[in-house]
């Protein structure tokens, strides 16, 4: 009796395959069959975001899609941000304003933050405090998070804004 | 102020886990996999108050990947007896029963029995299919209604114990204690103005985003292994060994990166249950609480009922202070009122003055410390009634502060008398900062004060610290990381040794690599954990100068240690050149220290606050917020505004949001992050932070510890500034737009 679904999806830029009940969620697929332990677990009611990922472009709470709707999807998670042993610029910018403490809320906050300076290089600090409100924090208090994405911003625009507009 | 320079306390080094947790590749609790796993879930009570009549676990055991069931008739048959784990006195049967109810249920969440399966999906649907027969009992949910004569009683063998002596009263009242100073009555005499008011605080929670977690194996050779996410890995140790009737050198506890606690994370829930299924099953089983589970099965911060009373004369100077202080211990006894009682007085000089603590027994989840556990509660009381009786007196609220401010050999109720403390400073922060000149137009607007304490704990921490040969040291610690303190402890040794903080690699490790070490919490780790970094990288110094001597043909004493290089008569080496050659002069060298200091410095914390008050529908907006606070010394700026900010942020949703919103049955009705709100990105402006240096002299580099007494002024702040913004005086927390459009239509 067949139980598992095939799935074939793109996870950071590799196609994957891999079997899935069809119940099991896209968090439970990147975490427990892929081992792509980075994107955590806070509520699995969509609610904290900490397992935030890009699902085609979209951010989407990974607890909410079922691991057989990623078939023929792009998922990007936390591990595919770094460039090889190269940061992605938020990921640098985290570091260097001390916006993380404990961290498990971090690598959404990273995926979100990407998706919104993807979308929009130059945001305002209210529209980082809009598009940032579906994840929640409870250490930092969002000061120094809301302070790294405006340097990752900057930082972005000075090294590959001008070329991104050519 | 002190004037010595560092190199490196008091610069901002990139943490030393930052790059794992940014890139994905730090391993919390959850993420542990390993052969044979198998995943447990729990079953949990849908009554607040009910006799067990019976528990048939059949049905559960037949289903198809189920492994073991187990309920509290698998803990070791030893009886039960009086064990202290730390924190005073407590009957064994409390601490098993909160793991696994026996006999009764006292919350509604309360755990019943647990399951071992294949996948945590049959794991949860034979946890559905245990049948438990109850008989529902009567709940009682607040403080007042439980210290009632006639209320239903939750223990039957709870006996109330009065000033410190046992009677034979059984009550829902666990304990009352008094601490009394000078003559409470000549006191309120010679006052102009007596104000007493009375103040309701709802049960919240710490709310971090991981929710608890532990994965155990009871291995062939009798040792019990432990993953798990915990403030105190020998918390754990210690307490499932005793639970578990084993000895604690059969426990090994691995703590794994902690996403959050708040003094959430000291207790123990899952540690026991996943051991006795792992006994069972001979294989490993990890058990992940839901965020329900997280919210109805764990300890949130107590709820309150506080009766508050100050008198003062015309001046503004106190005379006498009274306080009552009724928290809700939940399930068992341990409400953490006597910390109230500690800090519920504690920034002010008062002469005479009469604390009253019950610790009272409640159908919710047991509580747990949550970030200066019980002062917040205390702190919205009385800061409240102090800016009510400047607003009488007709004085700016942070003189009449000062004005009564605790000082240097202040003595307060509870008996401590102050060593060097940072009240006056941090008051005098307050009033020179721009924020508190700065002018606040547009209606409905108004601006708060408040000003909190926390007193700290020292508790032992152990450290080792080896050197390598390319001039780096490994620091060996036991003190589980939440915000950044590998690095705030790192760079302590970092400074003793004179080398950058990037060269000291610190590991937290296991309970059999490290000597015992307390919780991260208490404020402690930067103060306690960086004192043993600090004795630690001393004895590595002590060491390296006898390598030194023995090198030049000199005595140790003639080598000393300046600016990172040992010196003697003629010559020089630096720590690096030194030790890369100690193979050639004797091997090795590790430096290891245990401390349990007694120095503790406590912290007081205050805060400015702008709020505008939406009369419409009473919600209530932060403009701005500026945190003030003295650290002590604060070895990472950012990581010390990192504890204000996150404190000031919890204080604000507790002040505005967060509550358990009871059911007449004691259901909690927003058990999931979307109903239980807590503030986002959206909900606040920057947290402005300006850090005070009043050096602890009970430690060597003058650290108090700051996580936590930023979190106890906002709400009292907040309800300053509604009272300025609206008119009308918040006595309820939280101070959401229902509470508060109650009190706006009382007022009109």
């Amino acid at each position: 009796m067949q139980k598992k679904m095939h799935v074939t999806a793109t996870i950071n830029g590799e196609v994957q395959e891999f079997l899935c009940e069809p119940r099991q969620s896209l968090l439970e697929c990147l975490r427990d069959i892929l081992h792509l332990t980075g994107t955590k677990e806070g509520c699995n009611d969509g609610n904290c975001g900490s397992c935030t990922v890009l699902m085609d472009g979209r951010l989407v709470t990974s607890c909410l899609v079922l691991g057989p709707e990623a078939s023929g999807a792009e998922i990007v998670t936390v591990e595919g941000l770094a460039r090889g042993r190269e940061l992605h610029p938020l990921q640098k910018a985290f570091l260097e304003q001390a916006a993380l403490q404990c961290g498990v809320c971090t690598p959404g906050f990273l995926v979100a933050a990407k998706a919104l300076l993807d979308r929009e290089p130059q945001p305002s600090e209210q529209r980082i405090r809009w598009w940032l409100a579906n994840n929640l924090c409870r250490c930092t208090g969002y000061d120094k998070i809301v302070r790294a994405v405006q340097q990752a911003a900057a930082e972005l625009a000075a090294t590959q804004g001008g070329m991104n507009r050519l | 102020m002190s004037t010595q320079s560092y190199q490196v306390i008091g610069t901002r080094p990139i943490r030393h886990d930052g790059v794992d947790k940014v890139t994905g590749r730090a391993l919390y609790g959850a993420d542990i996999q390993m052969a044979g796993l198998l995943h447990g879930a729990i079953l949990r009570s849908p009554h607040a108050h009910a006799r067990i009549r019976s528990i048939n676990t059949s049905k559960a055991e037949a289903l198809a990947g189920v492994k073991a069931v187990v309920t509290a008739a698998d803990f070791p048959p030893t009886g039960d007896r009086i064990v202290d784990l730390g924190e005073g006195e407590t009957p064994l049967s409390y601490i098993r029963g909160n793991i696994l109810a026996s006999g009764k249920v006292l919350y509604r969440g309360h755990a019943v029995a647990a399951v071992a399966a294949t996948s945590p999906h049959i794991a949860a649907e034979a946890a559905s299919l245990i049948e438990v027969e109850y008989e529902p009992l009567p709940c009682v949910l607040t403080a007042p209604e439980a210290m009632r004569p006639g209320a239903p009683l939750l223990h039957e063998d709870l006996k109330t114990k009065e000033f410190g002596q046992q009677t034979d009263r059984v009550s829902n009242i666990a304990e009352h204690f008094r601490h009394s100073l000078g003559d409470l009555e000549k006191g309120f005499a010679e006052a102009d103005i007596v104000l007493e008011r009375e103040f309701h605080t709802a049960t919240v929670h710490q709310g971090y985003i991981e929710p608890h977690n532990a994965t155990a194996l009871w291995n062939n050779d009798g040792r019990l292994l432990i993953w798990c996410s915990t403030q105190g890995a020998f918390v754990v140790r210690d307490t499932t060994a005793c639970i578990l009737d084993l000895p604690v050198s059969q426990v090994k506890v691995t703590p794994m990166e902690i996403g959050g606690g708040f003094g959430g994370k000291i207790p123990v829930y899952l540690e026991p249950v996943a051991a006795l299924l792992s006994k069972k099953t001979g294989r490993p089983v990890k058990i992940v609480m839901s965020r329900k589970e997280v919210f109805e099965g764990t300890g949130p911060t107590p709820g309150s009922f506080i009766r508050i009373k100050i008198g003062a004369k015309r001046d503004g100077r106190f005379t006498a202070a009274q306080a009552d202080l009724a928290y809700e211990a939940g399930a068992y006894p341990g409400a953490m009122v006597g910390a109230g009682a500690m800090t519920v007085f504690a920034a002010y000089d008062i002469p005479n003055v009469t604390i009253d603590g019950y610790d009272v027994v409640v159908n919710k989840p047991s509580t747990a410390a949550y970030r200066a556990p019980g002062a917040t509660n205390a702190a919205f009381a009385t800061e409240t009634v102090v800016d009510e009786i400047a607003e009488h007196l007709g004085l700016d609220p942070l003189d009449l502060r000062l004005k009564n401010a605790a000082k240097e050999g202040t003595r307060r109720a509870d008996g401590l008398k102050y060593r060097r403390i940072g009240c006056v400073e941090v008051l005098e922060a307050m009033k020179a900062h721009p924020h508190y000149r700065a002018p606040l137009e547009g209606a409905n607007r108004g601006r708060g004060v408040a000003i909190g304490y926390w007193f700290n704990a020292g508790l032992p921490s152990s450290c080792t610290i080896s050197v390598n040969a390319d001039g780096s040291v490994t620091l060996v610690e036991g003190s589980t990381d939440i915000g950044g303190t590998r690095t705030s402890v790192a760079m302590q040794a970092a400074e003793v040794l004179g080398i950058p903080a990037g060269s000291v690699h610190p590991v937290v490790v296991d309970t059999d690599s490290v000597g015992f070490t307390a919780v991260t919490g208490g404020s402690r780790t930067t103060f306690a954990t960086g004192w043993a970094a600090y004795e630690a990288a001393q004895d590595v110094l002590r060491q390296m100068k006898e390598r030194a001597a023995k090198l030049w043909g000199l005595e140790p004493s003639a080598v000393r240690f300046e600016g990172g290089h040992f010196r003697a008569s003629g010559h020089e080496i630096s720590f690096a050149e030194l030790a890369a050659r100690l193979a050639e002069t004797g091997g090795p060298v590790v430096g290891r220290a245990t401390v349990n200091p007694r120095g503790v410095g406590g912290s007081f914390a205050g805060c400015i606050v702008d709020v505008e008050v939406d009369p419409e529908t009473g919600k209530t907006s932060i403009l701005r917020f500026t945190s003030i606070q003295d650290a002590g010394r604060a070895i990472h700026p950012s990581y010390v505004e990192g504890q204000m900010q996150g404190g000031s942020v919890q204080g604000i949703g507790w002040a505005l949001n967060e509550e358990y919103f009871m059911g007449p049955d004691g259901e909690m009705r927003n058990s999931s992050l979307l109903d239980y709100r807590m503030p986002t990105a959206l909900d606040l402006p920057m947290i402005d932070t300006q850090i005070v240096e009043v050096p602890n002299p009970g430690h060597p580099f003058g650290v108090r510890g700051v996580g936590e007494a930023n979190i106890v002024p906002p709400p009292a702040a907040i309800a300053n500034a509604i009272y300025r913004a609206v008119g009308v005086r918040m006595r309820r927390l939280p101070m959401s737009p229902p509470n508060l459009m109650q009190e706006l239509w009382k007022k009109s």
